[in-house]
């Protein structure tokens, strides 16, 4: 435990963490554009269509691993609230709050491709069940913790209240997760059991979708780092690690 | 670890804790009325409201869709394999209804015996499948049916 809490520390340092992510970062970039061709494709054009739903069915690549990467970056974000509430690390207050926004962005994307697919399939573009409900508050503790954030005029003050906000939205996640299994709604139960052994869905269309989770993993790991970087060097401006991140190093005075 | 972030470890820790088991009796508590539609059988057992729209779900009874002729008003009866109610629409049904295929119908009870929906949904199940494997599936159940 101990070990761990030293390395995190060291990685705790701004200027660290600047060039470690700095060194990350088009690698992860790289990774998720290159993949998620790759799922792109074999997801709308190769994978067969659903013998009930016929082509309408692609949405799925989108929608699922959207959907996982909200609740991931959800728990994440929360996580990373936690380590800066209890540590006051600076970089895990600025990785919660820069993870906010991306993941507000999965859960949009979620719920806009959850409601195009709907329409075609069930006959409405929403209904208030439970699963579609819950992953709707979702997006809005997503803006809470925006929002808040922001709200506050003393920038770690913001963080750590919006953290602790993050925090209490945690209960939300396995009433997603599990709203299917607990209810009766109209979305259908969940398709993919990693850990039960047998999915319900035709391996042609798993791997796809496998893909599509991997690419999008490492899209927000790309964006995460980024966004935190970014938010370091504004938060140090004047110190003179980040004055050499941004001008390079200081040449002596002519 | 220091006393205070031990201190704050423990109070978040706690917190959520609390937070948990407040939010897992909530959820139980509400958990009737968090059912998005109530079954046949539960129709049977006195629960459905009266007088009141509530929403019906459960699967198209096989063979028992009759469409009129002259209108839009489809019946037909939807069961949970224990208990059946007849249904009558008035309007277009969603491409994936069809016998065998669940929905969830919004409506009233009329009488005890008949529920009249205003809207029909179909609900789709978790399996995908190709088009080629449904088929093969559908063709092999065939042939052993077919086979004394």
């Amino acid at each position: 435990m101990n070990g761990f809490l030293v390395w995190l520390n060291s990685f705790g340092s701004p200027e660290k963490f600047h060039r470690v992510a700095l060194r990350f970062e088009p690698w992860l970039l790289g990774l998720a554009l290159l993949v998620g061709a790759v799922g792109l494709y074999l997801g709308l054009v190769k994978a067969p269509a659903d013998y009930l739903q016929g082509e309408s069915a692609r949405i799925m690549y989108i929608h699922i691993p959207a959907a996982w990467m909200s609740l991931f970056i959800y728990g994440f974000m929360a996580f990373s609230g936690f380590c800066a509430l209890v540590w006051r690390f600076k970089v895990a207050e600025l990785m919660a709050m820069a993870a906010a926004p991306i993941g507000a962005g999965f859960t949009a994307v979620t719920l806009i491709t959850g409601s195009l697919w709907g329409r075609p399939t069930w006959g409405t573009y929403w209904v208030w069940d439970a699963r579609l409900t819950s992953e709707l508050v979702l997006l809005f503790l997503f803006f809470g913790v925006i929002g808040l954030y922001n709200a506050i005029e003393d920038q770690r003050k913001g963080a750590r209240a919006a953290s602790l906000l993050a925090l209490i939205g945690l209960v939300n996640l396995p009433i997603i997760h599990f709203s299917v299994n607990w209810w009766n709604t109209l979305h259908q139960g969940n398709s993919i059991n990693l850990f039960a052994g047998k999915s319900s869905i035709h391996p042609s269309m798993l791997w796809p979708l496998i893909l599509m989770a991997l690419a999008t993993k490492f899209w927000f790991g790309a964006s995460l780092l980024a966004r935190t970087r970014i938010a370091l060097i504004e938060f140090e401006a004047g110190k003179e690690w980040a004055q050499t991140a941004l001008f390079g190093p200081r040449r002596p005075e002519a | 670890m220091n006393p205070t972030r031990r201190r704050r470890l423990v109070a978040i820790s706690v917190g959520l804790l609390g937070l948990g088991i407040a939010s897992g009796f909530v959820i139980y508590a509400l958990r009737e009325n968090m059912q998005h539609f109530i079954s046949p059988s539960d129709i049977a057992l006195g629960k459905a409201p009266q007088g009141h729209r509530f929403r019906l779900g459960g699967v198209v009874l096989e063979g028992s869709v009759k469409r009129s002729a002259t209108s839009l008003d489809v019946d037909f009866v939807v069961t949970d394999r224990f208990k059946d109610i007849p249904v009558r629409y008035t309007g277009i049904l969603p491409d994936l209804f069809r016998e065998g295929q669940s929905v969830v119908a919004t409506g009233t009870l009329e009488g005890s015996t008949r529920f009249i929906a205003e809207e029909v949904l179909a609900k789709h199940d978790e399996n995908y499948m190709p088009t080629e494997v449904a088929d093969a599936i559908a063709k092999a159940k065939a042939q052993k049916d077919g086979q004394p």
